[in-house]
Formats: structure tokens, C-alpha cells, sequence
């Protein structure tokens, strides 16, 4: 109790918390109100003071077995009841089982007489009869400062507030003290000064005609607690603060691949489609096919029978579904199966932090496992709250393992979406951007990053036909890159081209034959000529060397016949005649 | 405490019916209720009727008269309803707060 407030961590002594079951806040204050403690809410009128307590009791009832007093200054236990039943809280069930009990002290108008000193006695006598009639843990007193109005002598109020809040902690309530919200202070009369345990300040915001709440935990004594202004939604589920338990950057990476339903894109991303659980933002230029691309995804995984969820910004359900049935896309058929779920609002309609709200809200119900933002451009709101907001639907899609494509429109290249700094966030990025040339605009794709993969660095041709969506290789060659009817015609010339060539070839072809083939009967004749003249010059030289032959046998036998006349050995002439 | 009767010589519309909530006998119930008595006896005489009511005996009956201050008067006839908080020390007050005289000093 002596340790002061802050975000430090929670003190050696440990505060001990009375859980609010309202989504979000137990998170935000680490794990509920101080237990036995005073909890001061304030905020402006409309903002959600009585619906945050009432909630505080009706959950502490139905979900830890601690029934509740709430003393209500400025609405009838009726009332109440009433402004509740679309929540699906019956207060009145709640009260006959003895769960709750609502005691409506109605202040008269105007001022009464006052005399010397009194003290506030009538009150503490109601309220401590109401606590012991349904033992009650947990106290709301909605708005005490009600009574600042009907009574003058402010200084005895005070120092029975002061008391009134001493003998409740003394009791061991849990109690919620809600005032509005003054100017330069939290409340108007200055209850924080009473109750210094924990000050919660709920804030709603009109800007451009468009309302946004959050709430901040301006101070807990001896708990940690969140920081930061929280947006929080009031709808059909009652009070909600935006969840961020998710805030850190502690999510699983899957390795698994999800098709973005284009197998061609499919392969532009390594060949197998984005990871998933990842964001992937579609950036482009006005009717480049950014909507087209995102409910294809959706619908390839609805086909897998992952549910989907479209949030659209810009058009109804039925102009979605009418435009993408044109283009091959059959979305109510994954709507009445029950997979796919379209919730489309009016950027303008709510503030960024309500969108954010409802979305999140959306995911907790419909438990997507893909989900498509159309467009994230549209949505209004400062550049560094745009960022906190993505950065936040980025975080809690992580942590539910939920792919979410989200568009934006980009005017002129891709640097506008740069400049909405957001880059750093997503994981995957697809560009599509209308290129326009001779005379008519065609679609290019293109990826410009994906975390964790090897992906194409190709420009591609994005068609939307009837049948759905396709890529095409772009005509890339001679330094120039051409599509749509540019591309055909030059594809076309190209393949008139290469028929002339192949034409030339072949005769050149065939001249090379010729060629050869006169070539080669010069060859024979020349060859035929070289015979000729080798048979007539070998006939000529066997007669030459016929002729020496003889003249060498006529030598020798000349010269035998000389030895024979003279002094030749014997061994000669036996050889001779021989 | 019990009710305390005054003569009845004139009509019941001129009648006052008068209701002091109390939680115990606290120095402050006490002195309200011995002012209370004496500016009836003054300004009221015979025409007064004074219900005493402590909160503590019977705090369902708080809720009747939406009492939230203690002490609390309440003038239930003739009609309308009025209160007067506090211990009752200021006499001009306490008439003031009974309409038994207008708001003369134009106090807060």
C-alpha cells in the first residue's frame, strides 16, 4: 500500500486484484481492481462509467461467485435493467437469485435546508443493509458526486466520503466509485483525492464527427499496469477493451505455406505461396485489382475450408459479391457454406480504434484463419495512429496464426505506401500498378518483398478475365518490358520475324547443298582427270622400266658371253648356265 | 423514540407531519431532535406531529424517504414533501425549510 504508483512491477507485498472479467482491461491492469480497494473511474457523461461497473458486478457474480451491491444516484434500478437487456444480462434474474442488489438513492432536485453538522449515515445504513443481503463483495457507487449537487456544505461531504470509502475498503468491498470527468481535473469535485489507489480515466473523443473511447490507468498504487491509452468499444457484447496481450513480438513462426489462390503468384513467392500467419499488403493504384486479388485468397482458402473473414471499407457485401462473381469469384457460395464472412462499415462511420475494436472482435467470434482488410487506405486517421492501430492488428493476427491481406491504394508508385511507414510491418508485399502504353492500361505485378523467402524479382502481367485471375509473363526482351495487346502484336512480330528467318535459312540451306554439291563433282572430275593421267603415266613408266630391265639382261648376258671367251671362274659359268 | 402527539384544536390540512430519521442516539439525534421540539412548541404549537425514526432499528424504512444524510427532517404534510438536514441549530433555517416562513435572509 506505501509503494507508490507507476508502472512498476508488482510490489513485494503483492496487490491482490479482484478480476473485472471485461475483455481486455485485466490485462491492461494486470489482472483486475484492487481488491478491497476504491477504484475511481471517471470520464465525461456518455462514456461508459456505468455500463464499465455495472459489467464489473455482473461478471464478478456470474464468474467468481461474488455478488454485488450497485447503488445507483441517477438511474432506476428499472432502467438499468432495461439499458442492459441487449447485452443479454438479466438484472433482475441476477437480483431474485440473490446476486445482486441495486439500490437507486433518488437525490431531489434543488437544495435542501441544512442545519449544523450531519454526516451521511442514512447512506452507509443502505448500503451496508444492501451488502448483507446478498453478501456482496463488490461495491458500485454510480455517480456519488450527485450528492455534491443536493448538498451545500461541501466540507462535511467530503469528510464523509472520505469515511464512506475507508469503511468499505474496511469491509472488504471491491468498489468502483465512478465521476465526471471536470475541467483540469478527473472528477469534478475531486474524488481522486479520496481515492488513491487506482484512478482508471475513460475518454471519448469526437474528432471529424467521428467518435473514438479509450480508456488509461492514470495511476494503480503497487501494480504494474499498461501505460498507454487503450481504445475500448461498447456494442452488442458490452464493454471491451482492446486486448494487448499480444503486444510482444513473441509470436510462432510457421514454416507453412498458404496459396494465395494465383498459383502463378504462388510461384512468384519461391513457388509456394506466402507463410502463414504472416501480413501481406497489396498496394496499387486505382482499379489495378487489389480487391480482386485479396477475395481470391479468401475464397482459395474457403475452398480449403479455412473460414474467412472480408472486412470492407468501401463496399457492401452485396456490391463485393456482385463484382467478384463477374470475374470468376464466387463469394456467396463460401458465404452460405458458412466459411466466409463479409463485415463492411463506412471508414467514417467509427473512429480508427472502434474499427480496430470491431475487428478484433470479428476475429474472436468468427475465429478466421484469413483475413482481408479492403483497403487499409481507406481508414482516417493521424499517420502514427494508423501505425499503432496496424501495428496492433498485425500483432494479434501473429498471434492467432491468422494470414491477413491487406490492401491499400497507393496513388502514383509505390512510394505513397512507403510513406505510410508501414513497410516495416508487413511481411509480404505484392505491388500491383496499372501500366499504361499505347493507348491502354494494363496490369503489372510484382513482388516487392517477402521475409523469410527467395521471391521473384519479375514484373508480371496481372490479367482479371471472367474466368478468374491469371499471370502472364511479360514480353521482356530488347530492353523493353510489353503487355496486353503491346505485348500480343510484338509476340506476334516476333513469330513473323523468326518465319522469315527460318525461311532464309532454309535456303541458304539449300545453297550450301548446291554448292557442295558442284563442288564435289568438280572433285570427281578432278579426280577421274588424276586417274586418267596416273594410268597413263604408270603405262609409261612400266614400258621405261621394261625397257631398262631389258637392256640390263642384254648387258649380262653380253658380259657372260665375254667371260666364256676369256679367263671367267668356273663358279660364273656354272651360275651362268645354271 | 415514539411519536409525539400535539393537541388536535384545528383541521388536518393545517396539520404537520413531521419525520426525524436518526441512527442512534447520537449527540447530533439528540440535539436535533431537542431543537426540533422546541420550534414546534414555538412556531407549531398544537398543530405538530413528530415520528422519530432510527435507521439502525429500521433501515428498510431509508429507502422510503430517500435518506442519505442524518439527521434528516422531513416534512410529510401538509404537501409538498420537504428536508432539512443537519442537527436543526439554526432556527430560521429549520422554518425556512418547513416553509414556515419564506426565505427571508435568502440564505444558502
Amino acid at each position: 500500500m506505501a509503494v507508490g504508483g507507476g508502472a512498476r512491477p508488482v510490489g513485494l507485498a503483492g496487490v491482490l486484484k479482484a478480476q473485472t472479467g471485461i475483455e481486455g482491461l485485466d490485462e491492461v491492469t494486470d489482472g483486475g481492481l484492487p481488491r478491497a480497494r476504491t477504484t475511481l473511474l471517471c470520464g465525461g457523461p456518455g462514456c461508459g462509467k456505468t455500463l464499465l461497473s455495472l459489467q464489473f458486478l455482473v461478471r464478478g457474480a456470474l464468474d467468481d461467485g461474488e455478488p454485488g451491491v450497485f447503488v445507483a444516484f441517477e438511474e432506476s434500478a428499472a432502467e438499468l435493467t432495461q439499458n442492459v437487456v441487449s447485452l443479454g444480462w438479466d438484472l433482475d434474474d441476477l437480483q431474485q437469485r440473490g446476486l445482486l442488489a441495486i439500490d437507486h438513492i433518488r437525490i431531489a432536485e434543488g437544495r435542501i435546508q441544512e442545519t449544523g453538522d450531519w454526516d451521511l449515515d442514512g447512506l452507509f445504513i443502505r448500503l451496508g443493509s444492501a451488502i448483507d443481503s446478498v453478501g456482496a463483495k463488490r461495491v458500485v457507487l454510480d455517480t456519488v458526486e450527485v450528492l455534491f449537487g443536493a448538498l451545500g456544505n461541501e466540507a462535511v461531504l467530503r469528510r464523509e466520503l472520505r469515511r464512506l470509502f475507508r469503511w468499505l475498503n474496511d469491509r472488504g468491498m471491491t468498489a468502483i466509485v465512478t465521476g465526471e470527468r471536470g475541467e483540469g481535473t478527473l472528477s469534478r469535485h475531486g474524488l481522486e483525492e479520496y481515492v488513491s489507489d487506482c484512478v482508471i480515466l475513460l475518454d471519448h473523443r469526437v474528432r471529424d464527427q467521428i467518435s473514438t473511447r479509450r480508456l488509461r490507468v492514470i495511476k494503480y498504487r503497487g501494480s504494474h499496469h499498461g501505460p498507454d491509452e487503450y481504445p475500448f468499444l461498447i456494442d452488442r457484447s458490452g464493454f471491451s477493451v482492446l486486448p494487448v496481450s499480444s503486444m510482444g513480438l513473441a509470436h510462432a513462426a510457421s514454416r507453412e505455406r498458404v496459396s494465395t489462390g494465383v498459383s502463378q503468384l504462388d510461384a512468384m513467392f519461391d513457388g509456394g505461396g506466402v507463410y502463414r500467419g504472416t501480413s501481406v499488403l497489396v498496394s496499387g493504384t486505382a482499379g489495378s485489382g487489389k480487391t480482386t486479388l485479396a477475395a481470391r485468397f479468401l475464397e482459395a482458402g474457403c475452398e480449403r475450408g479455412e473460414r474467412g473473414l472480408l472486412l470492407a471499407f468501401e463496399e457492401s457485401p452485396a456490391q463485393i459479391i456482385r463484382n467478384m462473381a463477374s470475374v470468376g469469384i464466387d463469394l456467396q457460395r463460401q458465404l452460405d457454406a458458412g466459411v466466409l464472412r463479409i463485415c463492411a462499415a463506412r471508414p467514417a462511420a467509427y473512429g480508427l480504434e472502434t474499427h480496430l475494436a470491431r475487428v478484433d472482435q470479428a476475429i474472436e467470434q468468427f475465429a478466421p484463419m484469413n483475413i482481408v482488410i479492403d483497403p487499409l487506405s481507406s481508414l482516417d486517421g493521424e499517420d502514427y495512429e494508423l501505425k499503432s492501430v496496424l501495428s496492433r492488428l498485425v500483432d494479434q493476427c501473429k498471434s492467432g496464426g491468422i494470414t491477413a491481406v491487406m490492401t491499400t491504394l497507393v496513388s502514383g508508385r509505390i512510394e505513397g505506401a512507403g510513406g505510410l511507414g508501414i513497410s516495416s510491418l508487413i511481411d509480404s508485399w505484392i505491388d500491383v500498378s496499372n501500366v499504361e502504353l499505347d493507348g491502354e492500361r494494363n496490369r503489372a505485378i510484382n513482388v516487392l518483398k517477402s521475409r523469410g523467402m527467395g521471391h521473384s524479382n519479375q514484373v508480371r502481367e496481372f490479367l482479371i478475365t471472367s474466368d478468374g485471375v491469371q499471370i502472364r509473363d511479360v514480353y521482356a526482351g530488347e530492353r523493353v518490358v510489353l503487355m496486353g495487346s503491346a505485348r500480343r502484336s510484338q509476340e506476334a512480330r516476333d513469330r513473323a520475324a523468326a518465319t522469315k528467318q527460318a525461311v532464309a535459312l532454309e535456303s541458304q540451306r539449300r545453297r550450301l547443298a548446291q554448292r557442295r554439291a558442284a563442288l564435289e563433282a568438280q572433285i570427281a572430275a578432278l579426280r577421274a582427270q588424276l586417274e586418267a593421267e596416273t594410268i597413263e603415266l604408270s603405262s609409261e613408266i612400266d614400258a621405261a622400266e621394261r625397257r631398262e630391265l631389258q637392256v640390263d639382261q642384254d648387258r649380262t648376258s653380253l658380259a657372260a658371253a665375254r667371260r666364256d671367251l676369256g679367263d671367267a671362274p668356273g663358279g660364273a659359268i656354272d651360275k651362268a648356265t645354271g | 423514540m415514539t411519536a409525539v402527539p400535539g393537541s388536535d384544536q384545528v383541521g388536518e390540512a393545517d396539520r404537520f407531519m413531521l419525520r426525524l430519521y436518526v441512527a442512534g442516539q447520537t449527540p447530533k439525534s439528540l440535539a436535533a431532535f431537542a431543537n426540533l421540539r422546541k420550534i414546534c412548541e414555538t412556531h407549531l404549537a398544537g398543530r405538530y406531529e413528530i415520528e422519530v425514526i432510527d435507521l439502525l432499528e429500521r433501515p428498510q424504512l431509508a429507502r422510503g424517504d430517500e435518506i442519505v444524510a442524518i439527521p434528516t427532517l422531513v416534512r410529510k404534510l401538509p404537501q409538498p414533501i420537504t428536508k432539512v438536514i443537519g442537527d436543526l441549530s439554526d432556527t430560521e433555517r429549520v422554518l425556512v425549510g418547513l416553509q414556515l416562513i419564506a426565505k427571508a435572509g435568502a440564505q444558502r
